[in-house]
């Protein structure tokens, strides 16, 4: 970094910071980590998320959950489409976080901010659709009526890819939230900054506070903590694609409340291909209601 | 005037037992594998007993690792070579085939059902078989259409499927985990309770009488040591689990980190929830069903009563007026209501509790009645001044043992009934019908009976919230299991 001219205005630099409830509080640890660019230069100091804050974004996670799951489908859709909106809004900020996090070409940056912004719109739409392709009227044998219908899980949390900062991180909290879960999501180590970036957009997009909380730091740290945690009804261990060992713990730890598992691909999938419906339905519940036909 | 007032002794019934000469037990089975009963490689085996009498029914191979690999292996061989390159039509008539044995051996699983498992013939005769043949129907129709069923334009089957069922619904939980698997085109290896073998290999002749190609059912007996070696094989592409919540987290820890796909159908403690406008002689009734159905040894059993406490008194005194019309008795007598408690484990497991909820300050009560001298006997209990924290509102009790809360606004309803880690099936009763949505909205579970309990059908999807597992059973949801 070059110091500063005369002429030269000092830039007002951004405090990186955690996303819970919200809020954007640093973690109570009172740790920061460094945060490089490709090449190894300083970026910031982003805040190292520690277990407690790791309970915290759980807490705020389920407060959020009843308010959420009651939103009419059509009004999630329409506050996922303004996620969109925000996001195209900021997109020299992301290009920008993107290429330098990731060591990308602008190109590439660029095709990445928008292809995020088209999946925020891909899922939106899906919000008022799902119940419809997966859920249906059961012809039982006997006077009844028989609906089955998908339901969100609850409390998700999403351990987001490693290399993929942004369309990777979207591509799997999109998903998650469309269909009513509300999530605690852990963002890429190395590359945390888009992360952080989306939570002040998802903070002035009408998200309620709590549906998505946003940890910066090391999975060691705070994976063990949410795959274990009892309030905790999901896990998507993405964030751990090629590490099968802390992939596997992780899935022993879910098994105590029988959290459903999002397995971690062998490695990091193509985030441009289209993504189908399973990241939605891994995280739904079907609900099937009875009552008597008769007069 | 008056015919309840002494209830259970206004009618005297005559023993009206079913023949059990339509059944033919030996008195030794091997192993199903590859088609062929065979003895197990260790040479060991096990008594299944009539918990009605304790008399000795059988004794079954108990499968070694050793003859779990052998299952397995020739499930590999036919999903291999035969039934994964069949087309989905011939699948289907096998199926249809077995589906049409069963219908026409109706009568022999009954008796058979009810003698190995103590379920009264009534049910097992009405509820159990036909269900069992009708999930074999509804899921052969599949095996030819799987490309419409939403997973995809080229669904494929996983492989070999092991699956491991429970002694409440022997026959019932087999055809709940075969027909899809097959319909799917996966071959299986099936581990039956230990307690309640015989349908499941009277299920095996069946399979040889529809000249089922050999190796795509495998039918291994044991305790848990072979249920784990069916879920630890490594060949195994699919886990099917129903049982206890404890062992569906042990399967979900032993599979981690496999490409394992795993379904679980583990506890619930169902509230049944009664509000004061609901019809009492249809929520009573609804109630004793959710209940003592199957002497309650039902996963989505309506343990929890929640009753409205403007209409508490009303209900309960109806209630236990109804219990008191209950017989229980001999299973294979045609009036029997309650047959008998399916082993002396779970004998002792519904009477510590119950001790347990009696200790805590509840109060219980029984109806008067004569419980056989043999056998494993528990007479209908209820609990009443139950409170959230007594073990008997929280704790899976697996029998006729009912926990009475009260509650006085909805919300308080759906607080106490949703209090709970599992979260399988709920009921609900009112007159209501915005009230019954807006329950059915609030309930955490996979399956809401309203103004109705313990319906079934191989078209509706079943299955639980949180603690009582993933995945769907039945239904164009319960293939989703079998697909990639």
């Amino acid at each position: 970094m070059t110091p500063p001219t005369d002429s030269a205005r000092i830039d007002v630099r951004k405090t990186y910071k955690l996303y819970i409830g919200g809020a954007f509080p640093r973690s109570e640890s009172g740790r920061s980590y460094t945060v490089d660019d490709a090449k190894g230069r300083f970026l910031a100091n982003a805040s190292y998320a520690s277990r407690k804050d790791a309970r915290d974004a759980v807490v705020a996670a389920r407060k959020a959950f009843g308010g959420w799951s009651g939103k009419t489908a059509y009004n999630r859709g329409q506050v996922l489409y303004r996620v969109a909106e925000v996001l195209e809004g900021r997109r020299a900020q992301f290009v920008d976080e993107v290429q330098r996090g990731e060591g990308v070409s602008k190109r590439q940056a660029e095709a990445a901010v928008d292809l995020s912004v088209d999946r925020l719109v891909w899922y939106a739409g899906w919000a008022d659709k799902i119940t419809q392709v997966v859920g249906g009227a059961n012809p039982v044998a006997g006077p009844y009526f028989n609906l089955s219908v998908p339901e969100p899980s609850g409390v998700i949390a999403a351990l987001a890819p490693q290399d993929s900062s942004l369309l990777g991180l979207v591509s799997v909290v999109a998903p998650i939230v469309v269909t009513g879960n509300t999530a605690v999501v852990t963002s890429s180590y190395l590359r945390p900054l888009p992360a952080v970036t989306l939570s002040e957009v998802l903070a002035t997009s009408d998200v309620p506070g709590g549906v998505v909380n946003i940890l910066t730091g090391r999975l060691a740290d705070t994976a063990p903590t949410l795959a274990s945690h009892m309030d905790v009804n999901g896990i998507d261990l993405t964030g751990t694609a090629g590490d099968p060992e802390h992939a596997t713990a992780l899935e022993q730890a879910a098994a105590e409340n029988l959290k459903r598992v999002l397995r971690a691909p062998a490695s990091e999938p193509d985030w441009t291909l289209e993504p189908g419906i399973e990241r939605m339905t891994r995280f739904l519940e079907t609900k099937t209601v009875w009552h008597p036909v008769g007069i | 005037m008056a015919p309840n007032e002494k209830a259970g002794t206004v009618f005297e019934y005559a023993p009206a037992p079913e023949s059990r000469a339509v059944v033919d037990i030996k008195s030794s089975y091997g192993l199903f594998i590859n088609g062929e009963f065979t003895d197990p490689a260790g040479g060991r085996s096990f008594k299944t007993v009539n918990p009605a009498t304790e008399e000795v029914l059988a004794e079954v191979s108990e499968a070694s690792t050793e003859d779990v690999d052998l299952a397995v292996k020739a499930a590999r061989r036919a999903y291999t070579r035969v039934w994964s390159r069949m087309s989905g039509r011939e699948r289907s008539k096998y199926l249809y085939r077995i589906a049409r044995i069963i219908q026409e051996r109706a009568r022999e699983l009954a008796v058979l059902e009810s003698i190995d498992n103590g379920k009264p013939i009534k049910e097992s005769r009405d509820v159990d078989i036909p269900l069992v043949a009708a999930y074999f129907f509804y899921y052969a129709g599949w095996a030819d259409k799987l490309e419409y069923a939403g997973f995809g334009p080229t669904p494929q089957p996983l492989g070999v499927a092991g699956q491991v069922i429970p002694w409440n619904f022997p026959m019932m939980m087999l055809a709940w985990k075969i027909a899809p698997a097959l319909a799917a085109g996966n071959t299986v290896v099936l581990k039956p309770a230990e307690t309640t073998p015989l349908t499941a290999l009277l299920f095996a002749e069946i399979c040889q009488q529809a000249d089922l190609p050999a190796g795509v059912v495998n039918i291994v007996t044991g305790a848990g040591e072979t249920g784990r070696a069916v879920v630890a094989h490594e060949d195994v592409d699919k886990v099917a689990f129903t049982g206890s919540t404890e062992v569906g987290r042990a399967i979900a820890k032993a599979v981690a980190g496999t490409d394992k796909k795993v379904t679980l159908e583990l506890g619930g403690k169902a509230a049944n929830i009664v509000f004061d406008d609901a019809p009492v002689d249809q929520a009573v009734e609804g109630i004793v069903n959710g209940i003592f159905f199957n002497q309650g040894h039902v996963c989505c059993a309506g343990s929890r009563l929640l009753v409205q406490e403007s209409v508490a008194e009303e209900v309960l005194e109806r209630l236990k007026r109804r219990m008191g019309t209950l017989r229980v008795g001999d299973p294979l007598d045609k009036n029997t209501d309650i047959g008998a408690i399916n082993s002396a484990e779970q004998l002792a497991r519904i009477r510590e509790l119950s001790d347990i909820g009696e200790a805590e300050g509840a109060g219980r009560w029984s109806p008067p009645c004569d419980l056989p001298a043999h056998g494993f006997w528990f007479p209908p209990t209820v609990f009443t001044g139950v409170s959230q924290a007594h073990r008997i509102a929280r704790e899976e009790i697996f029998g006729p043992v009912l926990s009475v809360l009260t509650f006085r606004t909805p919300a308080e309803a759906v607080e106490k009934a949703n209090n709970t880690p599992f979260g399988l099936s709920a009921g609900v009763w009112t007159d209501k019908g915005s009230r019954i949505l807006w329950m059915a909205d609030q309930l955490r579970a996979g399956v809401v009976w309203a103004n109705t309990f313990n319906r079934f059908d191989p078209t509706s999807p079943f299955g639980g919230y949180k603690e009582s597992g993933y995945g769907r059973e039945g239904g164009r949801h319960g293939l989703e299991a079998y697909i990639r």
